[in-house]
């Protein structure tokens, strides 16, 4: 604990993960009310989650996860100093959080166009866990699209730095969060994949 | 040149710092006034008791009533009170940094801190009225009412923002930034303190945050999902709110156990009795207090089961409580007691706190819970702990610190008359509530029965008692700020690093980061930690 250097980079990276846990006990705690709701209607839940395309749902786990490969690139790109190849990984992460979101919209407006909305006319008849379930999903998919929105728009950010040598190979930490934080975007969508898509 | 001065007086050098210190300062003037604020609704509440009927206010503001100074003294002046005013000021200064990790951070929260206050208090004058539901906003009241509960809620939630930053700036000072030989036992208490109630406030913040989230996704679109009539539950609502709101209670007592164990030392010229058992005692509560948040939940259907686990775990609790109570008393036994002002604040909490914890064992127990649940016995246990507990170590560590935070002392002969009826007051006020309690007056109740009339009489009397001593208190300290003299730099004789700072603190605090070789309570040679 000696002479603290300007910047701290432990320090950040503490912080970061402090960060991250914050965000786990967020989500956690919608878990808890799914846990809670599903074990109230085990059947429901069965039944509502036949209605969403497991296509779609493994096509954006596959996105996510590539894009994974693609920052953790990025990240050992910029600590061999190739600013370039970190740039164009960083951009492909982007585009596979966008090409999520574009996923994660078709998805929801076909939801919407069918009536499988919570008080929507799909669900009119159906037994209370339905709508439940439907609720749930919608929420939950919805704070973690914000999530990945909120990813992508961080990683433009670092492209900016990146291309004006704010992070460079001496100097990377804060790409270095920004793949920690979308790291942990990636980990809670492959556990929301298997509570709503294949819970069938 | 003091912090204070340096850079520069103005309005806007003020709001822009990132100096630590500064921003405890910030956090201090709008975390009082919003205590003022509380002061005066309940205040009013207690005036109202002066009649059993129809008097003062209607049936629906005293509703409005008891849940806006609930709001505003648990979200706005117990939980953030210590960590966020003295933790803030003093922690880097006792680790002996320059700053905390992300200065600029810690100004942003201040700044999520005074959005969600403003925005608390302007969902008092918008849209239907102030919110009624209690502080705890359950389902499904919450969801139904008309009154202004969204804009109150999503306050809270900036409110909780902001809390979760100050945590998460405070572990990652107190890990990188102590002076070199700063070992983790050789840390003073109140950081032990403040360390503990970071992780608290980090892990357990954000459930409250969803949760709220989710009293505003019910209120826009009415998905159900507490709402047993569409299939959802509403015991999950209580669940979720209280795994962060029993933690929270534990925000707002261990810093407060901080500062008594910096202030017994300091006052009985000994070295503190047990240090590693109180600093070891403070993460076991915040372990432990994580896990007892369904004794809220009692008497709500819960299984009965879950009623003996979480009942038993309530009296476990206890014990890391009672570990620091005792070594405290222990810490006083032969010492050379000094009784200035924040000496008898910190006696007094240890007092107040003990008759608070005590009560809280008592209602931990299943059998006695029915009984006691909704009745002011609750009002008076949780006053006892947030006020008489929470509230006179604020007092006592403002008693401590002033000096050095300003650079002026006060007079303490009115500290002693301002603690006398704070004293009475708050025995006669919220004593009678404990009574009261147990004769079965429910709690929220806008009208009472006639045989709790004289109880009521008694309550409010205290009442005004208690703000009177509290007038003394801070008229005393606004003329000392203006009219005080100067401090001097150590004027208890502390050992602890902002002692040797001059008296206020320069805006770099040490001009050369002190190296430590010894505990931080080393009185007696014989015994240094």
């Amino acid at each position: 604990m000696s002479e603290v250097p300007e910047k701290d980079y432990q320090g950040a990276k503490i912080g970061m993960w402090l960060f991250l846990f914050t965000e786990l006990m967020l989500f956690g705690g919608l878990f808890i009310l799914y846990a809670g709701s599903r074990a109230l209607h085990p059947e429901e839940f069965h039944t509502a989650s036949r209605e969403l395309n497991v296509f779609l749902g493994v096509a954006n786990t596959v996105i996510l996860l590539t894009s994974s490969l693609f920052m953790a690139a990025a990240i050992t790109a910029i600590q061999k100093g190739s600013k370039k190849l970190a740039m164009r990984l960083v951009a492909l992460t982007i585009a596979c959080g966008v090409f999520f979101l574009i996923n994660k919209g078709v998805e929801w407006s076909q939801k919407f166009h069918h009536g499988f909305y919570p008080n929507g006319p799909a669900l009119a008849h159906s037994p209370a866990g339905e709508p439940i379930f439907f609720g749930l999903y919608f929420i939950m998919t919805g704070l973690h699209g914000l999530h990945v929105l909120a990813g992508t728009l961080l990683l433009c950010v670092m492209l900016v730095w990146l291309a004006r040598d704010r992070v460079r190979a001496d100097d990377y930490v804060s790409l270095e969060n920004s793949g920690l934080y979308w790291h942990l975007v990636d980990v809670i969508w492959i556990f929301l994949l298997p509570l709503f898509y294949l819970a069938a | 040149m003091s912090y204070l001065d340096s850079p520069g007086g103005g309005l806007r050098s003020w709001l822009t710092s990132t100096d630590h210190k500064r921003v405890g300062v910030l956090y201090l003037i709008l975390m009082l006034t919003l205590f003022w604020v509380g002061v005066g609704i309940g205040f009013t509440m207690r005036l109202k008791h002066l009649s059993a009927g129809n008097f003062l206010i209607s049936a629906q503001t005293y509703n409005a009533l008891f849940t806006v100074h609930g709001v505003i003294m648990i979200f706005m002046f117990v939980i953030p009170g210590l960590p966020a005013v003295f933790g803030n000021f003093f922690m880097p200064i006792l680790i002996g940094s320059r700053d905390v990790a992300f200065p600029r951070i810690n100004l942003l929260s201040w700044y999520f801190f005074a959005v969600g206050s403003v925005l608390a208090i302007l969902s008092l004058f918008t849209g239907n009225g102030p919110p009624d539901t209690g502080w705890t906003f359950y389902v499904p009241f919450s969801i139904r009412t008309s009154t202004n509960v969204t804009l109150a809620v999503f306050a809270a939630f900036i409110l909780g923002m902001s809390s979760i930053l100050t945590g998460l700036n405070f572990i990652t000072t107190i890990h990188r930034l102590r002076a070199p030989g700063m070992t983790w036992h050789r840390m003073p208490l109140f950081v032990w303190a403040i360390y503990s109630t970071a992780w608290i406030q980090i892990l357990a913040t954000p459930i409250i945050g969803i949760t709220l989230v989710l009293v505003m996704i019910e209120r826009f679109f009415n998905v159900g999902v507490f709402d047993p009539g569409k299939g959802g539950d509403p015991l999950l609502y209580q669940h979720l709110f209280w795994i962060y709101s029993h933690p929270a209670v534990y925000i707002m007592i261990v810093p407060a156990m901080g500062v008594v164990s910096e202030i017994i030392p300091t006052f009985a010229r000994k070295s503190i009795f047990g240090y590693k058992a109180i600093a070891y005692s403070s993460l076991a509560i915040a372990a432990f207090g994580s896990l007892v948040w369904a004794h809220h939940m009692f008497t709500s259907g819960m299984s009965d089961t879950a009623g003996l686990v979480f009942s038993l775990l309530t009296f476990i609790v206890a014990v890391p409580s009672a570990i620091k109570v005792f070594n405290w008393t222990a810490t006083l036994y032969k010492g050379s007691i000094e009784m200035a002002p924040p000496m008898l604040y910190a006696l007094t909490f240890i007092f107040l706190f003990a008759i608070g914890g005590l009560t809280g064992v008592i209602q931990g127990a299943l059998g006695l819970n029915v009984h006691l649940h909704d009745t002011y016995w609750i009002v008076g246990h949780f006053h006892y702990v947030m006020f008489g507990g929470t509230g006179f170590a604020f007092f006592a560590a403002l008693l401590y610190w002033f000096p050095k935070m300003f650079g002026r002392m006060y007079n303490p002969k009115p500290m002693y008359v301002a603690w006398a009826h704070m004293f009475v007051g708050f025995n006669l006020l919220y004593f009678t509530f404990l009574v009261m309690g147990t004769m079965g007056m429910p709690r929220r109740y806008y009208a009472h029965l006639p045989q709790f009339h004289a109880a009521h009489l008694i309550a409010t009397v205290g009442s005004w008692i208690l703000v009177a001593g509290l007038m003394i208190l801070f008229g005393n300290f606004v003329a000392a700020l203006f009219k005080g003299d100067q401090a001097e730099d150590n004027p208890w004789g502390g050992l602890t690093l902002e002692w040797k700072l001059s008296s206020p603190p320069p805006a770099e605090n040490f001009a050369e980061i002190p190296t430590i070789t010894a505990g931080p309570y080393s009185y007696n040679p014989t015994r240094t930690g």
